[in-house]
């Protein structure tokens, strides 16, 4: 028999905070609805949270980390997708100064996880250059 | 008998879900329960928090037609299903109905002429106190009046598509509003009057008052009052009410004065 649940969520959109459930049906994520009574956004979505279960399973979401070689993008494991962006970071960084860097983080992240691209930012690197995708 | 213990009843051989609610970190969730985890199911269903369950119904059935379930059901929700039936969307013989009558500040708030189902398993059945103010308060105003409400209303609008995705009536595969050829993509707030008109004309002879499109609508557009209005043109017109009954033919199934639309 197939099954049908709803989980309590914050839509992942930006950073307002809207409350969704997302329906599970077949073991699967198969749509949005707006959760009543949220003291944010009581029953209410714009059309990203309304559509938010679609990126989830869409071909086109990034899942791995993509590096140039020869021209074409290639998939990579994580680790080296992360040494190459530290070595050419740390090299700007020599030749050219802290403010030679920026950090762009997201709304789609948490709280924690802003805080510590911040931490990165202004302690590691030394620069003031951080900002966020809400004023794209 | 409770709605609990009726469906507690049910699972026993004659159904294999019920669709009620759950109540989770103070929030009561639309959940389909099984005879392993009725327990869980919430006792109450309170009135701020009502879900598109004939959509829910709808989805259920689609991926398992053969499935057998009892859902916990409103006036609005029976009416959708009703209606949903009719044009061939829900099988109402698989569906057992454990009807809510809507009490207190529901009941005489919302609008709707029948806050009850048919059968009712919890609640008292309070007459509903149709809402037609606002329908009635348009019809006086001088027309261009009335354009330039409404187009400040629409002019609100943030395209968020709430209204239709919330509404049990609306399950098309292609949508008019999605259609490029008749709403322009990329464009808010979409043309006015047309987007609002396009859903106000599709809800004649569908739309069954549940009100939960003005619920989801973030900007407070008068949803309802659009879309009362147009029914009630259906109604003088073709003495049809949607969800009504399941006998009553639909005028949207009729061609002309005598060819049915098979």
């Amino acid at each position: 028999m197939t099954d049908y649940r709803t989980v309590p969520t914050v839509c992942p959109y930006c950073g307002t905070g809207c409350g969704m459930l997302l329906e599970v049906s077949g073991g699967r994520l198969a749509g949005v609805l707006p959760q009543k009574g949220h003291p944010v956004s009581d029953g209410t979505l714009c059309i990203k949270g309304w559509v938010a279960n679609q990126f989830v399973e869409s071909p086109r979401r990034l899942t791995r980390p993509l590096v140039r070689k020869g021209g074409k993008q290639q998939a990579v494991p994580v680790e080296e997708a992360l040494a190459l962006v530290a070595g050419r970071l740390r090299d700007t960084v020599e030749k050219h100064g802290p403010d030679a860097a920026a950090f762009i983080c997201s709304a789609k992240c948490t709280n924690e996880e802003d805080y510590l691209v911040s931490k990165i930012a202004r302690a590691v690197v030394g620069t003031n250059n951080i900002d966020h995708c809400a004023r794209l | 008998m409770s709605i609990k213990e009726k469906a507690r009843e049910l699972l026993e051989g004659e159904v294999d879900g019920v669709l009620g609610c759950r109540l989770v970190g103070g929030s009561h969730l639309p959940h389909l329960f099984t005879a392993a985890g009725i327990e869980d199911m919430a006792e109450d269903y309170p009135e701020g928090e009502r879900y598109p369950i004939a959509s829910i119904v709808r989805r259920l059935q689609t991926e398992d037609p053969g499935v057998r379930i009892a859902v916990v059901a409103r006036g609005c929700d029976e009416r959708s299903l009703i209606e949903l039936s009719k044009q061939g969307q829900v099988d109402l013989g698989r569906v057992v109905i454990l009807g809510l009558a809507c009490e207190g500040d529901l009941a005489r708030e919302c609008g709707c002429a029948e806050p009850y189902p048919s059968e009712i398993v919890d609640g008292q059945r309070v007459e509903g106190v149709p809402d037609y103010s606002l329908v009635e308060k348009m019809d006086r105003m001088p027309a261009d009046a009335r354009l330039d409400f409404w187009l400040s209303r629409f002019g609100s609008c943030i395209k968020c598509y709430g209204c239709r995705n919330v509404c049990p009536l609306c399950y098309c595969k292609e949508c008019a509003l999605e259609d490029a050829e008749m709403v322009e993509r990329g464009r808010v707030p979409p043309a006015r009057p047309a987007f609002h008109l396009i859903r106000a004309l599709d809800m004649a002879g569908r739309c069954v008052d549940c009100g939960l499109c003005e619920e989801a609508c973030p900007m407070g557009i008068p949803l309802r009052t659009l879309y009362r209005k147009v029914g009630r043109v259906v109604e003088d017109n073709f003495d049809y009410r949607p969800g009504r009954s399941l006998e009553e033919k639909s005028p949207l199934a009729v061609l002309g004065t005598e060819k049915d639309l098979e």
